[in-house]
């Protein structure tokens, strides 16, 4: 499961990435194999999403998003 | 100023590292920029309690010491280079003491280029309220630097930072964090050795940025991938394992020193706001009320000001035709310098309140909602979430607009802004689409309701608005983005705007324009007044023979004597003769060669048009008499066909040359001091050229 299906709410573990460029990215903003990841907002249009990681809050695209694997 | 020691203040964004910066320096600062880019460079200040002078530098906010972005790559460059003149002495590391695990990987690398540091443990008083306990000695003995808790805003702690300043060590203290060497051990000793270094984690940087640094030579850079390639170095990979192995260190950090309360917390204020701010529905309905307020007051507040500004120029114009003797410099100083001076402080007003407005919406953390609503429609378009902003403020002015485009962190996002901002119908655009609907459209009802003219003004705006996006699908086809375009944004916290951020917003960007596109409109005023003024062999001096002669001046009042002889020695003069050179090319957009005139002299800035248009139907002075230039404009006949020379189709035409042509000097200036090329300003003019040419085209033969 990635991170663009997981629902409103609902709490993951990230588990490893399928994009080594946009890993590199988002593991520099916190999101680590690990860490526990929600998904607090979805913007109005169904895209971007915003999630709380590491103690504060970001917004992704839903493609960033499906590159982050879930536990 | 001299000062004793430099120091840098380095950290996230949305950290408090500006206001930390305010307060520490006051106004003694000066924004300049790094040289080669357009990053703002920040300098200022600061007496220490030691008595010594402190210069303290500001570098962007970043997540980390590998760059997103030209202002993120900036803070590399200036803490490694060791014969850059702005490296500091002393770092001073601001971290938001709420958010500390991700604050501490920007630590952690710039501890390990060992620059002596200090922490700044900024926030604390949030921390303190959301029952974090931090165990400040533990974790500055850990660390081994000092860490100074603060809390920014309220001023707490400003003080002990100075003295901490005063007491730094002049030697790298800090304990390691990580095993840099570990990551890629024969490439970071053959750098180190080779390149005669004495940090590994300095000659790693170097394996993954010597491509973009402008401080070593190519020929240094092609040694570095000589290496990578004999030890199979894979940047990617390697920047991975380095982030894991500091969070590791930092996870370790926080355990043993920092107690978050585990019960669960109640929903934050900021969630609560952002339920409404980004709802579906009411997100969108706020958003444009927001803007329809900024837009009325961008207009309505800076209306009087702008007033004021220009009847002190008119004031200081008069005065010194008084005091001055008539000639060719004073005319130059006066009419050349000091009008082109006051056409550039009039917008001073509209650029203050613009930015005020974005430093509110920024500091808030409103903005980045914006940008989270927003992206999905503007990406479709090829543009992004962030060009929100500088094309609803293009409705004001679009050389603040342009600045504004640097928080747009994607290349490509930002050109396409960039090209598409200057088409949003400005305010300088505001008194020639009213003069022209005024003559050619009734002012009638239709349907009750809507008076015709206002309709053709909004139709104006509206078409202007569809143009931007249809061009900057364009763009998105032709340029080619360097970068792959992401969205990782921090979404901030709700808080209240600092005032004293916005304030030295507007003084800044405000002196900034002054000072950068002053220095363009002035020379081109300089050079159109010349234009204006001489004429070519002794043609000006015939006529002012030809008007004393008694037919004349037996029979014209003095100033209708002046009026014509100014308008005869217009017609003669220079300007006049360009306008009647290119009559040829603008012959089929409907346009005769005082058209022309007005068109070439409006290139300096659009709402010259109208002054042009007054001085050659001579018409004394300036656009306050709009009635008689109208009055004149609309008796004006075409000697040929006896026909009015601003029928329907010459007006609308006129105006279509106005909406896409790329009339404005500061625009050009200020495009070219943002990309840093003259490459981009000169497309630009070209493709709104064209534009404008064939809109002319297409108008005029339609509604003839």
């Amino acid at each position: 499961m990635t991170l663009s299906e997981l629902k409103k709410g609902a709490i993951g573990i990230v588990k490893g990435f399928t994009d080594l460029e946009m890993s590199v990215k988002l593991m520099e903003m916190g999101c680590l194999p690990g860490e526990e990841i929600t998904v607090a907002r979805v913007a109005p249009l169904g895209d971007p999403i915003a999630v709380n990681v590491a103690g504060y809050q970001l917004s992704l695209r839903k493609f960033e998003a499906s590159t982050i694997i879930l536990q | 100023m001299k000062a004793d020691i430099r120091v840098a203040l380095v950290g996230n964004p949305n950290t408090g590292k500006s206001t930390l910066f305010n307060t520490l320096t006051g106004l003694n600062q000066k924004i300049g920029n790094f040289p080669g880019v357009t990053v703002d460079k920040k300098t200022g200040y600061c007496q220490l309690p030691d008595g010594r002078t402190a210069q303290i530098v500001d570098l962007p906010g970043t997540y980390s010491l590998y760059p997103k972005s030209q202002d993120e790559s900036i803070v590399f460059s200036i803490l490694a280079d060791k014969a850059n003149p702005l490296r500091p002495d002393l770092v001073v590391v601001i971290l938001d003491a709420t958010n500390l695990k991700r604050n501490l990987l920007l630590y952690t690398q710039v501890a390990d280029l060992k620059i002596p540091v200090i922490i700044a443990l900024n926030m604390m008083d949030l921390a303190k309220k959301a029952g974090t306990v931090i165990d400040i000695d533990l974790f500055s003995k850990k660390l081994g630097v000092p860490v100074v808790p603060m809390s920014a805003r309220k001023l707490d702690g400003i003080d002990k930072l100075k003295a901490a300043i005063s007491f730094a060590n002049k030697i790298a203290l800090q304990e390691e964090s990580i095993d840099v060497e570990t990551i890629a051990p024969q490439l970071i000793g053959r750098i180190t050795r080779e390149f005669e270094l004495d940090n590994p984690y300095y000659a790693l940087q170097l394996a993954h940025q010597h491509e973009t640094i402008k401080f070593i030579s190519p020929a240094e850079s092609e040694r570095i991938e000589e290496l990578e390639k004999e030890f199979s170095f894979h940047s990617q990979k390697a920047q991975a394992a380095e982030t894991i192995a500091r969070y590791s260190f930092i996870n370790e950090l926080l355990y043993d020193t920092v107690k978050v309360p585990d019960t669960a917390q109640d929903e934050t204020l900021s969630n609560k706001i952002d339920k409404i701010l980004t709802h579906k529905v009411f997100g969108f309905i706020i958003f444009f009320a927001v803007l329809l307020f900024m837009f009325q007051s961008i207009f309505s507040w800076s209306a009087y000001p702008m007033e004021l500004i220009g009847d002190l120029f008119v004031w200081i114009q008069s005065g010194l035709h008084h005091l001055l003797p008539a000639g060719p410099l004073t005319g130059l100083l006066i009419d050349g310098v000091i009008g082109g001076l006051s056409g550039v402080m009039v917008f001073i007003p509209q650029i203050a309140i613009l930015f005020a407005f974005i430093s509110i919406l920024e500091d808030t953390g409103y903005m980045s909602r914006v940008t989270f609503m927003m992206d999905k429609l503007m990406r479709k378009v090829g543009l992004n979430g962030k060009s929100v902003v500088p094309l609803i403020g293009g409705f004001a002015c679009a050389v603040p607009s342009i600045m504004s485009t640097r928080t747009i962190e994607n290349w490509k996002d930002r050109m396409i802004t960039i090209m598409v901002t200057p088409l949003v119908t400005c305010s300088a655009r505001l008194p020639i689409y009213t003069l022209l609907i005024a003559l050619v459209v009734p002012n009638r009802n239709v349907w009750w309701l809507f008076n015709m003219q206002g309709l053709a003004l909004t139709g104006m705006y509206i078409f202007s608005l569809i143009s931007a996006i249809v061009v900057a699908f364009v763009f998105k086809l032709i340029l080619k983005g360097r970068e792959r375009g992401y969205f990782i944004m921090e979404l901030p916290v709700y808080r209240m705007p600092r005032w004293n951020n916005v304030a030295y917003s507007m003084y800044e960007r405000s002196k900034s324009f002054v000072l950068q596109a002053g220095k363009v409109i002035i020379a081109i005023s300089v050079i159109l007044w010349v234009l204006a003024s001489y004429g070519p062999g002794n043609r000006f001096a015939q006529i002012e023979k030809k008007y004393q002669q008694p037919q004349y001046t037996q029979h014209l009042k003095p100033d209708e004597l002046t009026r014509a002889i100014n308008s005869e020695k217009l017609e003669n003069s220079y300007a006049g003769a360009l306008g009647h050179a290119i009559e040829p090319v603008i012959r089929p957009l409907g346009f005769d060669w005082k058209i022309g005139i007005a068109l070439i002299t409006s290139f300096a800035a659009r709402e010259v048009f109208v002054g042009t248009m007054a001085t050659i139907y001579s018409v004394e002075g300036s656009a306050e008499k709009m009635e008689s230039v109208q009055q004149k404009m609309k008796t004006a006949t075409n000697p040929e066909t006896g026909q009015p020379v601003f029928s329907l189709a010459v007006a609308f035409s006129l105006m279509m040359f106005y909406a896409f042509a790329m009339q404005c000097a500061s625009t050009v200036a200020v495009v070219y001091r943002e990309t840093k090329n003259w490459k981009w300003p000169a497309i630009q003019f070209a493709y709104m050229t064209v534009l404008a040419y064939a809109a002319s085209f297409f108008a005029f033969h339609l509604l003839k």
